[in-house]
């Protein structure tokens, strides 16, 4: 029996619909990434808590970035783009200054050679490291010139730019409709009584659909083990009434937790803040409980379109189209059985 | 301020290859006009190797197979009935292997059977397989027993069950041939979600053409005919339903299958179902000859295809293109509507 919105749409009570009937309040994530300033002691503390295996440390030519995506063995990755466009309503004084373009194009094309030769396109990032064969490359860091120093080393007036360098923890999004539970045909991805989106580990078989499901490129196949890993949310710390590690280690609160009614407020309240002083940028990804997924149970405050950080813009759980596809895979069955008895007939002897 | 005030051009836009930043190459086309990080893929590549594409066609194959062997049966055709039952088993002990040794951890593909989950195409299709598996065994052996244990009280069990039990079979193989198509369109990747309406077609079109090919290279010509009947209705089936694939596509998510791999595969797979189906309509009544040059040919392209549909769905997840432009023209289209 199919409820209301079971498979697509808002959905109020997302426990109960998978069957707990007394639980606690949906908690989540709310990742606000306009205080952010990529230490990664999010992906250290998970790392820690979790024992999630390395994932190689070499930095992949995406400025500061050295995990590249979410995966089996990254569940919080932290993004870093540079981009010679001012932060909103920011007075740097740096469009006054001689400065350099930031790195951004240069690294584009050094990474994007090597997405090219990667076995599942740079995909494998946060699973396994990219097998890289040429020599360390120096992209330069995002640098001023004195002032005073003129064009003849390339940084002259001309060359000014103004600066932003946006830093993003990104996670499992905990969907309200997750694609990956959806598709798992063990029932090793459940929803727990938080809202939430775990693995069991002790039945996972590692068939590799939900990480085909996921809308979002969360999930992943460890190599190690034959399973898929992502972000607990720290189900074994929810239990003892802790917040999840990353949270907990973030030194700037970019990463809240709580009880997803109180964030998605809190989250409304920032960006109006934001707005306000002039940051007109900042919007919120994922918060929507009419978007494509239902809402998600981990949540974002961007500068940019979803994309610049390699988010889907608008990703969709794939099971909103079940009832239309087993629609279609019944005619065309109808079909071949119809196809098969008129052979019989057509061909009496 | 805010980020469409910006001038586009000084934000950073590139395709997959980074051909906006020049130098490196110069491209013909002009790079699809979208951002991305660094161009990295926006989802995961599918972690599935070839063994899930032969058995999108082994499990097309056997479903083929059985309907054709039941209709034997029924008709009274012992070659076609004896070639079908054993045929579908062979393809089915196939597909079982395939999709067992795909697992990341094999010896637990058991756990498929601890739920039942229609929300989940492979579960259904655990299920189905279930329902469509013995029933087919039990046929195939009573095909297979030597005359001198036919007396026995075993051997006439077997083979007085075996009627029944292939029927029942039979019903669900047309399942089994069309839930493939599920399988990979209940998914986030580009291609074979947004083929989702055409593929149960192209896939139960391209089971009925080869399986009927099988059956037309295994049987003698006089007893082949339904199975030229099956094999031609299935190829125009997934010649049409091909065509009218990829003209549905957004026109992003259309290079996935028009371009590469995926595409020469497919064309190879188009080239031989044509050959195969005219092989089958002109000359494979007479000529055993012919019958069996058109059947292999219709076998063939039907493992192409689906190598070649999954092909697709690999090359649209490595390019975050096949992700953000439909999306973000989604989006755009909204706030305008
Ligand atoms: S679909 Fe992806 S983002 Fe959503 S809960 Fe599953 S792994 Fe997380
Ligand atoms: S890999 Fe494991 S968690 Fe993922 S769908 Fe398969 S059984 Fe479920």
């Amino acid at each position: 029996m199919i409820r209301e919105n079971s498979l697509y749409g808002p959905l109020d009570d997302v426990a109960a619909d998978a069957g707990h009937l007394e639980h606690p309040p949906r908690v989540g994530f709310f990742t606000d990434t306009s205080v952010c300033i990529g230490c990664k002691a999010c992906e250290v503390a998970c790392k820690e808590w979790n024992l999630v295996p390395d994932d190689g440390f070499d930095l992949l030519g995406m400025s500061y970035d050295n995990s590249g995506m979410l995966g089996a063995n990254t569940w919080r990755h932290v993004a870093f783009v540079e981009q010679d466009i001012p932060l909103g309503g920011q007075r740097t004084g740096i469009a006054e200054l001689p400065t350099g373009p930031s790195g951004t194009p240069v690294m584009t094309e050094v990474v994007a050679a090597r997405l090219r030769h990667a076995e599942r396109g740079g995909s494998e990032l946060g699973t396994n490291p990219l097998e890289v064969h040429e020599p360390p490359q120096d992209l330069g860091m995002p640098s001023f010139s004195r002032p005073g120093d003129d064009g003849a080393d390339g940084h002259g007036a001309e060359g000014r730019t103004d600066f932003r360098w946006l830093m993003e923890s990104d996670v499992c999004k905990h969907c309200t409709h997750a694609g990956c539970l959806d598709v798992c045909p063990t029932g090793a991805l459940f929803r727990t009584e938080f809202g939430t989106v775990v693995v069991q580990q002790d039945i996972c078989n590692g068939c590799g659909y939900c990480v085909s499901g996921c809308p979002y490129g969360v999930i992943d196949r460890s190599p190690l083990d034959g399973r898929a890993h992502k972000c607990t949310l720290c189900y074994d710390r929810l239990h003892d009434g802790l917040e999840p590690a990353c949270a907990k280690a973030c030194p700037t609160d970019s990463i809240q937790f709580g009880e997803l009614d109180e964030l998605r407020e809190r989250a409304n309240r920032r960006v109006a803040t934001l707005h306000d002083r002039g940051v007109t940028e900042a919007r919120l990804y994922g918060e929507d409980p009419d978007d494509g997924v239902g809402g998600t149970g981990a949540f974002f405050l961007l500068l940019d379109e979803p994309e610049v950080y390699g988010l889907p813009p608008d990703p969709v759980v794939p099971t909103r189209d079940a009832p239309a596809m087993w629609r279609a895979a019944g005619i065309a069955a109808a079909a071949f059985l119809t196809a098969a008895v008129g052979s019989f007939l057509g061909s009496r002897r | 301020m805010s980020t469409s005030d910006v001038d586009p051009a000084r934000l950073v836009r590139h395709g997959r290859d980074g051909r906006r930043a020049g130098a490196v190459q110069r491209e013909v086309v002009p790079a699809a006009d979208f951002r991305s990080y660094y161009g990295r893929p926006v989802i995961k590549a599918p972690v599935w190797e070839w063994k899930v594409p032969a058995y999108l066609f082994t499990g097309g194959l056997a479903a083929g197979s059985a309907v054709l062997a039941a209709g034997a049966d029924l008709s009274g055709r012992p070659a076609l009935r004896r070639a079908g039952w054993l045929g579908s088993l062979a393809a089915l002990l196939a597909s079982v292997v395939f999709l067992v040794t795909d697992l990341g951890r094999p010896e637990r593909f058991h756990h498929m059977l601890r739920v039942a989950k229609p929300t989940s195409p492979m579960s259904v299709g655990t299920w189905i397989l279930t329902a469509f598996g013995p029933g087919v065994g039990l046929a195939a052996i009573a095909e297979l027993l030597p005359r001198r244990l036919r007396p026995t009280v075993l051997g006439r069990l077997l083979r007085r069950s075996a009627r029944p039990a292939g029927l029942a079979s039979a019903v669900f193989a047309p399942g089994v041939a069309s839930y493939t198509a599920v399988l990979l369109s209940h998914t986030a990747v580009p291609a074979w979600h947004g083929a989702r309406e055409q593929l149960p077609f192209v896939f139960s079109g391209s089971a009925a053409a080869a399986s009927g090919g099988l059956m037309m290279a295994l049987t003698p010509v006089e007893e082949a005919g339904p199975a030229r009947w099956f094999a031609a209705s299935g190829a125009v089936g997934e010649l049409a339903a091909s065509k009218v694939l990829e003209e549905r596509l957004h026109p992003v998510v259309r290079e996935a299958y028009t371009t590469g791999r995926a595409h020469r595969l497919r064309r190879c797979s188009e080239g031989l179902t044509v050959a195969g189906l005219a092989g089958t309509v002109l000359g494979a009544r007479r000529s055993r000859a012919v019958s069996v040059g058109s059947g292999l040919a219709l076998v063939v392209a039907g493992a192409l295809q689906r190598f070649g549909v999954f092909e697709a769905g690999i090359a649209s997840t490595k390019d975050p293109r096949y992700v953000v432009v439909p999306q973000r023209e989604r989006l755009v289209q909204r706030s305008h509507g």
